[in-house]
């Protein structure tokens, strides 16, 4: 099929292997879909790997220029990091007996991938929407009432931001700025839509309860997919589009600072790590709105961690969940004696997350930190040691502590190890997490810029340990001295209060008084008709005065009656 | 018999093993502070105990307004699936 004379091939290249591995994963069983699953993201990425940098593969549609494949460092670093991820999703999630999710995980994997090569904005909302329909799956095929309330809620979020992109792409298309992708800015038109339909997919905070809503609820394997994709197109997406945008520095310190506190009461463990990813988004938003060219590093390395370590983190999570079939904190305790392989690499990823020197957190995280002293943001500075500190507590203690040591749960007599391929999984992670941390050159080479950055000096990694330690002496101590609040089965409300209670209870109580109205109008109706039924049936009825007269009679009657009134009215 | 195996943590010496060693690192870690010079890229970071002081007071605060919040915010594991059926 041609389009513009390319062929569908060459518009299609890098997300064709991950697109052909999910129609064919929903032919294949076995072995072979095994084989398939885990060909169509390795295929993948070494098809990233042939492309060159510079590369515009172009087409007109309906008179319009349309950049399916746009080739630049940025792009290769998120194909890279994305077909990583479907690798170890894949591997991940092997055991699993059900299609709908091996379709959707590799079609969300290609749409994501789809996203960050999308050279315009319409192939780019194309992607955006294909994502939420993809993705959606993975929530849907948990199979639950929860599960499928979540699901829905979060369609219409991840529908709406695409609806807005759309919306913004029009009018900033129609203003003369064309359809290319590249710097949007908050001064042109439609900006502010886009800018918006990036930040629904990023979290930001109020628009940010899509995410600790839905991911919890979705499946094991799905929540590792999950955590991986969308969040990075949008940061993606924000480091393209609105570079050096100065909202961005504090949206990004208030989204790294007030889920900590969510994630300290949270009683979900996965819903705890949802919180723990807005933090960590929050790092990246900060980078990407201070838009120095160590600042954007930062942000796309801390992306590109991310990824790792809090799917490392989501995948030990998920083996809990697997195991047990339970995952709240207040029910969960003591698995290190039956799961000691998923504890240890569950440290790892907490290592990761809490920015450990030697862990692949610290090698990114302080390039953010770095860039926000110097261009003088020493409150947000502030605020992201705040959060860094935060961030130990909640994902690196507690996420561990809960859910492997504390209390010996009644999950432990008849826990075993993860699956093997769980295990295979989470290890290829943890090893990319401690590689990264230990030789950073690896992603460093992979970033947009040179920037000559060294994470291991004296003082950084001593700033970080007295730091980490501290906070882990601090929890030490609210623990021993029954100070730390214990996990409680609770929710905790937030923004999504809003429209889960509120507004559906404010129309619950508006119908409610509309059908009062409604039985209160038919009374008063029926009472009126009555009446007038009464009255017809006395004057009209068989007794009636009216019905007396022949009906000509009548009509006579009120002729004669009619004129004599108009000739009364003539004289005046 | 498996019942009768004792794990790493069973024994609460262990545990206490580990807080020592916990509160030993963090006196070194304070006290590279008077040894090592540092050269930070903000002044606060000059001063001696700025991170591990940060660091405790962060965490503490962290868990105590947390634990506030919980007032506010807390409420049953089945609030929203609940909703509106209070009223019937």
């Amino acid at each position: 099929m041609n389009v513009g004379g390319k062929t569908m091939t060459d518009l299609l290249a890098p997300v064709l292997p991950l697109f052909l591995g999910a129609i064919l994963s929903g032919f294949t069983r076995g072995w072979l879909r095994a084989v398939v699953m885990m060909a169509a993201p390795v295929l993948g990425g070494l098809g990233v790997y042939q492309l060159e940098p510079g590369t515009l593969i172009q087409a007109e549609l309906f008179g319009m220029t349309l950049t399916p494949v746009r080739v630049d460092s940025l792009s290769i670093l998120f194909g890279y990091l994305f077909h990583l991820a479907a690798f170890i999703g894949v591997i991940y999630a092997l055991h699993v007996r059900d299609r709908l999710q091996d379709v959707a995980a590799l079609a969300y994997a290609g749409s994501a991938v789809g996203a960050v090569f999308a050279g315009d904005l319409l192939t780019l909302f194309i992607y955006w929407e294909l994502m939420a329909l993809t993705s959606v799956a993975l929530i849907l095929a948990r199979r639950t009432e929860q599960a499928f309330g979540a699901g829905m809620r979060y369609l219409v979020m991840q529908v709406g931001s695409g609806v807005l992109l759309l919306a913004g792409t029009i009018i900033y298309a129609s203003s003369g700025a064309g359809l290319s992708f590249d710097y949007i800015g908050l001064d042109a038109p439609g900006s502010w839509l886009i800018f918006l339909a990036f930040g629904i997919k990023s979290a930001f905070p109020f628009l940010h309860n899509w995410l600790t809503d839905a991911y919890p609820e979705a499946t094991p394997s799905g929540t590792v997919f999950l955590s991986a994709f969308t969040t990075k197109v949008a940061v993606y997406a924000l480091a393209r589009g609105y570079a050096g945008t100065e909202i961005l520095v504090y949206i990004g310190a208030l989204m790294a600072c007030f889920p900590i506190f969510y994630a300290v009461i949270e009683n979900d463990l996965r819903r705890v790590l949802a919180y723990s990813m807005i933090n960590q988004v929050g790092f990246m938003v900060v980078g990407i709105g201070i838009g120095t060219e160590l600042a954007l590093n930062g942000a796309v390395a801390h992306a590109f961690n991310d990824v790792i370590f809090k799917g490392l983190l989501m995948m030990s999570m998920g083996a809990v969940l697997h195991v047990t079939g339970e995952m709240r904190g207040s029910e969960l305790g003591g698995l290190y004696k039956k799961m000691p392989k998923t504890a240890v690499l569950c440290m790892v990823g907490a290592a990761s997350i809490s920015a450990f020197p030697l862990f692949s957190g610290f090698v990114s995280k302080s390039m953010v930190m770095s860039a926000a002293v110097m261009e003088g943001y020493d409150w947000v500075w502030l605020a992201l040691l705040f959060a860094s500190a935060g961030v130990f507590h909640h994902a690196g203690i507690k996420i561990p502590f809960f859910a492997f040591f504390a209390h010996d749960s009644r999950f432990v007599a008849e826990a075993r190890e993860a699956p093997n391929n769980m295990l295979i999984a989470m290890t290829i992670a943890a090893v990319l997490c401690i590689g990264i941390g230990v030789y950073p050159v690896f992603l460093y080479d992979l970033l947009p810029f040179e920037t000559g950055y060294t994470p291991y000096d004296t003082s950084h990694v001593l700033a970080q340990m007295q730091l980490l330690a501290f906070s882990a002496l601090a929890f030490t101590w609210l623990k021993l001295a029954h100070i730390y609040p214990p996990e409680l089965k609770s929710v905790n409300l937030d923004a999504e209060w809003l429209y889960r209670y509120v507004v559906p209870d404010a129309i619950q109580k508006f119908m409610v008084r509309l059908t009062s109205v409604k039985e209160q109008t038919s009374r008063y109706t029926q009472a009126v008709l009555g009446m007038a039924q009464r009255g017809l049936a006395r004057h009209h009825g068989e007794h009636g005065l009216l019905a007396r007269t022949w009906p000509t009679g009548s009509m006579v009657l009120w002729v004669a009656v009619l004129l004599g009134l108009s000739l009364v009215l003539y004289y005046f | 018999m498996s019942e009768e195996r004792k794990y790493l943590f069973d024994n609460p010496r262990n545990t206490r093993l580990v807080v020592r060693a916990l509160v030993a690192a963090c006196v070194i870690l304070a006290g590279l502070d008077l040894v090592l010079h540092r050269h930070g890229e903000h002044p606060w970071e000059g001063v001696i105990g700025f991170y591990s002081l940060y660091g405790f007071v962060a965490c503490v605060l962290l868990v105590l307004l947390a634990k506030e919040m919980r007032k506010l915010v807390m409420r049953d594991e089945d609030y929203y699936e609940r909703r509106g059926q209070d009223d019937d």
